[in-house]
């Protein structure tokens, strides 16, 4: 028996689309990234150093609370009255769920322990006091 | 004059190196892009009750914040950067001491996260925060 070589096979990988590929990996991140679901409250964050990083963000609910005392909760206004409702439908809904306080830093004291108070009856006692790093 | 028409050589842009370029975008927007994550101090609030616990006297360190900020501390006035080393002091001492943080209903919100930030540092664990009334 006799065996021809083959010597025609062209061994080279196509690479003219190689671009069209990586564009269509740039566009799908592009699309699917997420940069933020909600706009919240204009607050300025308190500064600290000892800060943690939240877990995850599905477990997260936020509470913006502006300097002049407005409360809102997934882009609504809310009075601290609708709080323990809230949280409390939040937490049945998520048992893990941590609420980060985003609290202007120049808010006032009472409102915040209003809020300790309502988040107390709703029974979500993981609090987060979001700050920004303090750099020294 | 001699106004040769030069002959036409088939133009091609050269594809070669468009692999390379998308990649490089790629890479710069992975690199560039920070998903902000939440950060901040976390504290776990009592469960809801007044469930009154008897605590000893001399467990108990008291901080108290007025409406301006000055921070009080087990009744002397206590600059806010010397909280942590006063307070890694006395838990030194005594380690189960409790901070019981109580602020003035009028102080900021930033006055109160300095303390806080501060018994952080101090690696206070039992942070009690009173109600401001």
């Amino acid at each position: 028996m006799k065996f021809s070589r083959k010597t025609q096979i062209s061994s080279e990988i196509p690479t003219a689309s190689m671009p069209d590929i990586i564009f269509m990996l740039l566009i799908f991140f592009m699309v699917t990234t997420v940069l933020r679901e909600y706009s919240g409250l204009p607050v300025k964050l308190p500064k600290a150093k000892r800060i943690e990083k939240l877990k995850s963000k599905r477990h997260t609910s936020h509470i913006w609370v502006s300097k002049d005392g407005l409360i809102s909760i997934d882009d609504r206004l809310f009075t601290i009255e609708d709080i323990s409702k809230i949280m409390y439908d939040k937490r049945v809904a998520d048992p893990q769920i941590v609420v980060s306080l985003k609290a202007d830093e120049e808010a006032k004291m009472e409102q915040v322990s209003g809020i300790h108070e309502k988040l107390r009856d709703a029974d979500a006692l993981k609090l987060n006091y979001s700050t920004k790093t303090l750099v020294n | 004059m001699a106004n040769k028409k030069r002959r036409f050589k088939g133009g091609e842009i050269p594809t070669s190196s468009m692999a390379d370029i998308a990649f490089l975008l790629l890479i710069f927007f992975l690199v560039t892009t920070t998903i902000d994550t939440d950060k901040g101090l976390g504290i776990v609030l009592p469960p809801a009750g007044d469930v009154e616990i008897e605590i000893r006297k001399e467990n108990i360190l008291n901080c108290l914040i007025n409406s301006r900020g000055k921070v009080l501390l087990d009744e002397e006035p206590t600059p806010a950067e010397q909280i942590s080393k006063i307070v890694g002091r006395r838990l030194r001492e005594n380690d189960k001491l409790i901070v019981s943080v109580k602020a003035h209903p009028k102080t900021a919100y930033m006055d109160y996260i300095r303390v806080i930030d501060q018994l952080k540092m101090a690696d206070a664990k039992r942070i009690s925060i009173a109600n401001s009334e």
